[in-house]
């Protein structure tokens, strides 16, 4: 009986996941499926990056153009499919014991360095202490401190155990591998694989000139075999205008779109038949997060009313122009983690002013704002500058707040001051933020009553014993089935506490160039299968 | 003279050292540290990266020790390195993008006075004639012009529109198979909005400041006594006046020469240009301490310097003040 319940969520999230590939390709003009033409190497892609790399050393970077190339230079043991399945890269297959303990990797055999020195279990271990070496300054050493040893019995096993179980273990493996016989006993900061790297991916680096392109070429002894694509270059121009004339002109194949773009300024026909278009949903959502530690927001009902009071619709229309959709929680509606079955707050005002009333709040002087024991219920909303999607918001939600009595003011901060002097030391009434995630569900960092001390990530100060317990839990269970159980719960009580408002998830909205073939959306976006995109001889345009 | 010089190079120094502490303050006193900008909403970092990267900036120390450690080093030439995630020394990061941004301006300044000399002594002479009031309208509609929005303009019509010109950067892709006279033209296609945007602003200054020395110069006497000698319009407008209007404009070179470091921002990132600019801002937007303080330092130098070689240049030129200084060495 239990067991059915589950396989109908699944059953749903499975349908809404074709749902969404359905509407990925409504705006895709195919070539046709009559077009069978076989994969022909060459040709340059040429994508535009608003920022220049920082590092091309996996373990120190944390920008996204770094990652995007880096990406493309390194493999880990692990990866995600297209359909967001884990599957193995470097690991040929692996073994987790019955205690779920100690996870075994076999690796791929005959696997080489850019360089030509073989790849082997030693690697992997040297990258598990350089992760968590102390010196190394990297951002993802916090997984792999939860394993308490590692083996390496032959050049091709490799064994990593835990004390607790620990389900984000195995994707935790999906992070890059560095090449051991280079950074041995080097200062990884100062190493000059920052600017030359070497990795065991599908293309090797060639050269990068500081803010005006990276370029990559293709690995002939990929172990997936050689992409077709000859050559990757990245431009860094860092304006989105720029990168839209450069689009116009056809010296990009790729670009990611805005609303406005996508919608009205790509609609011509000479667009057309440059570019193919598609649309999907991105990771990540954009919150109205409150400070829990005010005595306004305490009450739940104060903070149920504010998100009925939100048109989410509205913003969707206004701000992102329709594409997008509605939040209803911290993951990502086409996911196997997603419930649905959760208390949503569609825009109702008079339910807003309801609540408000049984929260105590009433409009005693007439000046249109709601008090209570003599103070207003005004408060003031922070986001940082720079994120016109974010102040768009802020501005809305402000409008429709005044309406069922509640006065806001909205500040706009540069990001570096935002951070040190609003959300640190929890200075702040209630902030407009985004979260960006991935297939991993686990939500400890966010939501966990551990993680409310200044620099940490529960900083609306969201205290929930159940949550706490739903989210450990939820990291010792390895099966989909069994985890989805507390991730369900998670998220309903998320929804009727409503820490946050959910507002929206927006959509990927990248423009291709229609010589490339093998293009496909996916839940996993369009870039998956890239090693497989080629472009018809014919069609090549940097024959050099 | 000599004298005069080294008295003035002692001076640069403590005025240099004045203008270091007070930018090391300066962009201390701004909020926010690179590392919390590098560890910062990111849930994978965790609080102890944030002490160690600190540590190893040096950041947890005061900031008297702090300043006292860059000085040293700076008296040794050593503009530290980046905070950056790259960690490269600042002087590399400068000197990649140093070339392309002189080069801009370089041809930016020539191109200024290529075109403001002889337009502010046309409408000089024929000052209130119709060639007057045309270029005091264009000059000053260009120079109230916002260049970002010209230069789209300009990108999307003969870039995108018209295509006989690229849109953004420095070389077109494939730019190392094209023949030696090929790659001299693919560079000069690719500079010429720039430059011209880049130099649009100053020529409106330059032209009406060139227009007014040489009104100003016309009305002397001693143009007076050269047309009464029946010396001929042109040997008095070209050789007598032209000479000391000219005059002010090494005070002005002088004081552009830090300006050749010096890139703008708002441009270099609509052309996708990797010049100075676009460093300083990234650099401030990240709190790359020794970053900015490196180019700080390398332009107050400029400035002093530009300074002190506009006033030997302003002697050699002008024997007024060459005499009025050997006078005063001399009582």
């Amino acid at each position: 009986m239990k067991k059915t319940f589950f396989y109908n969520l699944l059953f749903v999230a499975t349908v809404l996941l074709l749902l969404s590939a359905c509407n990925n390709t409504d705006e895709v003009n195919h070539p046709g499926v009559a077009e069978a033409l076989t994969p022909e190497f060459g040709d340059t892609f040429i994508e535009a990056s608003i920022g220049d790399a920082s590092t091309l050393l996996p373990v120190l970077a944390s920008d996204s153009a770094s990652s995007s190339i880096n990406g493309l230079i390194y493999s880990g043991l692990v990866r995600y499919d297209k359909n967001l399945q884990i599957e193995g890269e470097l690991a040929e297959s692996w073994d987790i014991s019955d205690d779920n303990l100690t996870i075994t990797f076999h690796l791929r055999k005959g696997v080489i360095w850019h360089d030509g020195v073989p790849f082997t279990a030693a690697d992997v271990e040297f990258n598990y202490q350089l992760y968590i070496d102390p010196q190394t300054p990297t951002a993802y050493a916090e997984s792999f401190k939860q394993v308490i040893g590692v083996e390496t019995p032959d050049p091709y096993t490799f064994i990593v155990h835990y004390d607790k179980p620990y389900a984000p273990a195995l994707i935790s493996w999906a992070m890059s591998i560095h090449p051991k016989h280079l950074l041995d006993g080097e200062d990884i900061t100062k190493s000059r694989l920052a600017r030359q790297p070497v990795g065991t991916g599908p293309y090797r680096f060639v050269e990068w000139l500081g803010g005006e392109k990276i370029v990559l070429e293709s690995n002939p002894d990929y172990f997936e075999g050689q992409p077709y694509i000859k050559r990757v270059v990245y431009r860094i121009i860092p304006d989105i205008s720029t990168q839209f004339l450069e689009l116009q002109t056809g010296s990009l194949d790729y670009m990611g779109l805005s609303p406005l773009q996508f919608s009205r300024q790509t609609d011509t026909p000479a667009f057309r038949r440059l570019y193919n278009k598609y649309r999907y949903l991105n990771f990540g959502y954009t919150y109205l997060g409150y400070n829990l530690k005010r005595p306004m927001f305490q009450d739940k009902r104060v903070r149920q009313a504010l998100s009925y009071a939100i048109n989410k619709q509205e913003l969707i229309d206004g701000v992102l122009l329709g594409y997008g959709t509605v939040a209803t929680g911290p993951y990502k509606p086409d996911t196997w983690v997603y419930n649905a079955d959760v208390p949503k707050y569609s825009y109702n005002p008079d339910k807003a002013r309801q609540l408000l009333a049984e929260a105590g709040w009433q409009d005693t002087d007439g000046n249109g704002i709601l008090d209570k024991n003599g103070q207003e219920l005004s408060f003031t909303i922070v986001t940082n500058q720079g994120n016109d999607l974010r102040s768009k918001t802020g501005e809305i939600i402000q409008r429709r707040f005044k309406e069922v009595g509640v006065a806001v003011k909205l500040r706009i901060i540069e990001w570096a001051t935002f951070l040190k002097e609003f959300i640190n030391p929890g200075n702040f009434d209630a902030t407009i933020l985004g979260w960006t995630g991935g297939p991993e569900p686990d939500q400890y960092n966010i939501w966990h009553s551990s993680k409310t001390d200044p620099r940490e990530l529960n900083f609306i100060g969201f205290k929930n014993a159940e949550v706490d317990s739903l989210l450990e839990g939820g990291r010792r269970v390895f099966d989909l089935q069994q985890r989805k159980v507390y991730y369900d719960r998670f998220q309903q009580i998320l929804a009727e506490e409503q820490p946050y408002t959910f507002l929206y998830v927006g959509e990927a909205l990248p423009a291709v160039s229609k010589r490339f073939r093998g293009v496909e959306a996916a839940p996993a976006g369009i870039r998956y299968n890239f090693n497989q995109w080629f472009v018809p001889q014919v069609e090549q345009k940097y024959v050099r | 003279m000599l004298s005069y010089i080294i008295k003035r190079l002692l001076l640069l120094v403590p005025l240099l050292l004045g203008i270091t502490l007070i930018s090391f303050v300066v962009i201390h006193l701004a909020p926010g540290e690179p590392t919390d900008l590098q560890t910062q909403l990111n849930p994978q970092a965790s609080s102890e990266l944030q002490q160690r990267l600190r540590s190893q900036y040096g950041l947890d120390q005061p900031l008297y020790i702090q300043y006292g450690q860059w000085l040293s080093r700076l008296v040794r030439l050593d503009f530290g390195e980046s905070f950056a995630t790259d960690r490269r020394p600042v002087l590399d990061k400068v000197l990649e993008r140093l070339p392309v941004t002189i080069l801009l301006n370089v041809l930016s300044i020539i191109l200024i006075l290529a075109v403001s000399v002889p337009l502010g002594i046309l409408s000089a002479i024929q000052r209130n004639s119709v060639f007057d009031r045309t270029t005091t309208i264009l000059v000053f509609t260009g120079f109230a012009m916002p260049s970002f929005w010209l230069a789209l303009l300009l990108m999307d019509w003969f870039g995108v529109r018209l295509g006989f010109l690229p849109v953004s950067g420095l070389k077109s892709l494939g730019y190392e198979y094209l023949s030696w006279g090929g790659q001299l033209l693919d560079r000069i296609s690719h500079l010429i909005l720039p430059v011209f945007i880049s130099a649009i602003g100053g020529l409106a200054g330059f032209s009406r400041y060139m227009r007014s020395n040489m009104l100003e110069v016309i009305r002397q006497d001693y143009i007076l006594t050269a047309r009464a000698k029946g010396l001929s319009e042109r040997t008095v407008i070209y050789k007598h006046a032209l000479r000391n209007a000219l005059l002010p404009v090494i005070t002005i070179l002088g004081l552009s020469v830090p300006g050749l470091i010096g890139g703008s921002v708002i441009f270099e990132t609509i052309f996708a240009i990797p010049g100075m600019g676009k460093l300083f801002y990234d650099g401030v937007m990240m709190r790359d301490y020794p970053l900015i303080m490196g180019i700080l330092v390398m332009g107050a130098v400029l400035t002093l310097l530009g300074n002190l070689l506009a006033d030997i240049c302003y002697a050699l030129a002008d024997p007024r003040i060459r005499h009025s200084h050997q006078g005063r060495g001399s009582s």
